[in-house]
């Protein structure tokens, strides 16, 4: 049996998400070092604020501010961060109750006093983030925070939390998206009939598999036969030669770095490699790209760097006839 | 308010699954699949073309391979064109989209599959991907920290303690031995501490697997199969996404869940709980009311095989299995997804008395 191939494959983008009026105020709140909840019909706070009550579902957003200290009301020790997480020492997962909010809100927790420094009812405060752009990760963390007299939390004249600032939740130039990089790694391995295919290829061989019951040739092979639905193994030899099926002519300049030097316009081809049963495609060289033609003879040229040929180019044949690709289409 | 009673009896008829492996590298996901799909149709003597209705379940983002779904339908045969749909949820979500087109009486039979290759990825992190873009996801909490959470609340609740959690382990670990397909059996070391007060005993194995059932409806079912695992009810439900507006120590989507689908109204011999981590399970025995007379999880569960997208069909699989072979004559099969059983599906199965 054909070893497996295995590669590092990276899949990584950002997401830019627009947000809703609770949420923009929120951030944005965030940013300007304010934290923000939203009233529910029944007087409850939530913090962080949603845009819809998450139990009747009514719309909601009367803002409310609510102070940055507040109360774990539950936690788990992460000896180990993890890519992305909100610090790189060892931290406490909270989950947060913030004075004048009802709803906990899940951050982290910087506690240097190790996992018996934290326990359900600890109270914090945020630190903020030096740079904020209005996100979450505004506030860098929470952390431990004694507050010598319970009622100090409260101001003598107005009742409400001292640390308020007054905000009404309008704020100049509102963050109105978010853009959220994600990145995950993965090793990637083709499995058994693909790695077997690729390997072929280093010898500058095209090898299908057969399906033992339509006798169907596929290439590339994926395994299996999708008609009849039976794993497929025997491998055959297929071309080199093949048959220009249908193609298309390409005029948008390929942006990928291997492909800079191609120039426009040109052929893209779905070709049958003769004893195949199923059409590849590739690119088409050699000729003045309206010269190819349904049924022009082409044969692969294979590239220094291995993998698949880098094109195809006419053999000099006389074309295949219609009749013998017309179930190849 | 009793459970209203299905408008079809339907059936699960057959079930299969992979040996649940650490790795699967030498196997695409088509390859995977294929001889669960195979052995599956062997068990009802059907083939691809019998088959009214094919529903799956599986996610791009375990193996960071795209359309992954489409390539898996290569080992059904699905020509001339099927009849089928796609879900991006356990497979068990997938049964319940089967079901329903079953109960509509456009097909008769369905086959339902899921897979997962969580070995080409780190399934912690691809976890956080389902999670709140805005508020949550940017911390990239991993699953066993959002299961730890949940676990110190029940904790703090007097609900269990770290060496109840353990009993938990041992005794899915234990169960497991007599299942094959099972990945961690026997005595396995609670291990230390993954994310505290959760241990590495009290997480799932990481691995890969797939699993195929069959459902059939009314006598169909009772053609091909001695005895079907009738379905008497199954409902699903999901709780607030926001996970600090949820009590951890409850799971109410649950009770209403296992309430539509009768499961409280006469008694259960079997429950196969989807509980990925120990404490999770103790916040389904407290939902679901289960007491000692019920056996919970005899295949091991998913602390003993935990292939993500399958792990909760498997659930209603073993369920299954369990009445068919005579093993059970009423049983609870649930699947959940989401963080911190967010979202939960409960069956209620049964067999025709003996």
């Amino acid at each position: 049996m054909t070893e497996v191939l295995k590669a590092p494959l990276v899949v990584e983008f950002p997401f830019t998400r627009s947000l809703g009026p609770v949420q923009s105020a929120f951030l944005t709140g965030l940013r300007e070092r304010v934290v923000l909840g939203v009233r529910t019909g029944d007087g409850r706070v939530l913090v962080p604020p949603v845009e819809y009550d998450p139990v009747t579902s009514e719309e909601i957003g009367e803002l409310v501010e609510v102070a940055p200290t507040g109360t774990v009301t539950t936690w788990a020790w992460n000896h180990e961060p993890r890519r992305g997480q909100p610090l790189d020492t060892p931290f406490a997962w909270v989950l947060v109750r913030l004075d004048g909010a009802d709803t906990a809100l899940l951050h982290a927790l910087d506690a240097p006093g190790g996992p018996d420094s934290v326990r359900t009812g600890t109270r914090v405060r945020v630190r903020w983030a030096e740079d904020r752009s209005g996100a979450i990760t505004d506030i860098a963390c929470f952390e431990p925070y004694e507050s010598p007299n319970p009622h100090e939390l409260r101001d003598p004249y107005s009742g409400g939390a001292a640390a308020l600032v007054g905000s009404d939740g309008r704020f100049e130039d509102p963050v109105t998206g978010i853009v959220a990089p994600a990145r995950l790694d993965y090793t990637y391995s083709p499995g058994r009939a693909q790695s077997a295919y690729i390997r072929s290829l280093a010898d500058r061989r095209v090898v299908g598999e057969r399906c033992p019951s339509c006798r169907k040739v596929y290439v590339p092979p994926r395994g299996a036969c999708p008609t009849c639905g039976v794993a497929t193994s025997e491998q055959v030899e297929v071309g080199p030669r093949g048959t220009v099926t249908t193609y298309c002519i390409v005029n948008i300049k390929a942006t990928h770095t291997a492909n800079l030097d191609i120039e426009v316009p040109y052929v893209y081809a779905h070709i049958a490699l003769d004893g195949a049963d199923l059409a590849l495609h590739g690119r088409i060289g050699g000729i003045p790209y309206d010269q190819v033609r349904m049924g022009l003879r082409v044969e692969p040229v294979w590239s220094e760097a291995g993998g698949h040929p880098d094109h195809y180019r006419p053999t000099g044949e006389p074309d295949a006839d219609y009749e013998t690709y017309k179930e190849l289409l | 308010m009793p459970a209203p009673r299905p408008l079809r009896d339907i059936a699960v008829v057959a079930f299969a699954q992979t040996d649940h492996r650490r790795t699967s590298d030498d196997l695409s996901e088509v390859e995977m699949l294929m001889p669960v799909l195979h052995r599956v149709l062997a068990r009802t003597g059907l083939k691809t073309g019998d088959i009214g209705f094919t529903c799956s379940g599986s996610t791009d983002y375990l193996a960071g391979r795209a359309f992954s779904f489409t390539m898996a339908l290569d080992g059904v045969g699905a020509w001339p064109p099927i009849s089928e749909s796609h879900v991006e949820m356990d497979g068990a979500w997938a049964l319940y989209e089967a079901w329903t087109k079953l109960l509509t009486g456009d097909a008769d039979t369905a086959l339902v599959y899921a897979y997962g290759k969580s070995s080409p990825g780190s399934v912690r992190d691809v976890l956080t991907r389902q999670l709140d873009p805005y508020y949550v996801a940017p911390l990239w909490p991993d699953s066993i920290a959002l299961a730890a959470l949940q676990a110190q609340a029940l904790i703090d609740a007097g609900d269990t303690d770290e060496p109840a959690l353990a009993a938990v382990a041992s005794r899915s670990r234990a169960s497991a031995t007599d299942n094959p397909h099972a990945q961690l059996r026997g005595s396995v070391p609670r291990g230390d501490y993954a994310v505290r007060p959760l241990r590495t005993g009290d997480c799932p194995p990481i691995g890969d697997g797939a699993a195929a059932v069959i459902l059939a409806a009314g006598d169909r079912a009772r053609d091909l199969c001695e005895r079907p695992a009738w379905i008497r009810g199954i409902d699903h439900r999901i709780e607030a996404h926001g996970l600090g507006v949820r009590d951890l120590t409850d799971s109410p989507s649950t009770r209403l869940a296992a309430e539509r689908a009768g499961a409280f109204e006469r008694p259960l011999d079997t429950a196969e709980l989807h509980a990925p981590f120990s404490s999770q399970e103790v916040v389904l025995r407290k939902t679901l009311r289960l007491d000692d007379g019920v056996d919970v999880n005899p295949s091991g569960g998913a602390l003993a095989a935990n292939p993500v997208m399958a792990a909760g069909l498997i659930r209603i699989g073993e369920a299954a299995a369990r009445i068919g072979r005579g093993a059970s004559d009423r049983a609870l099969a649930h699947a959940t997804s989401g963080p911190c059983l967010q979202q939960n599906l409960v069956a209620v199965l049964e067999g025709d008395p003996r």
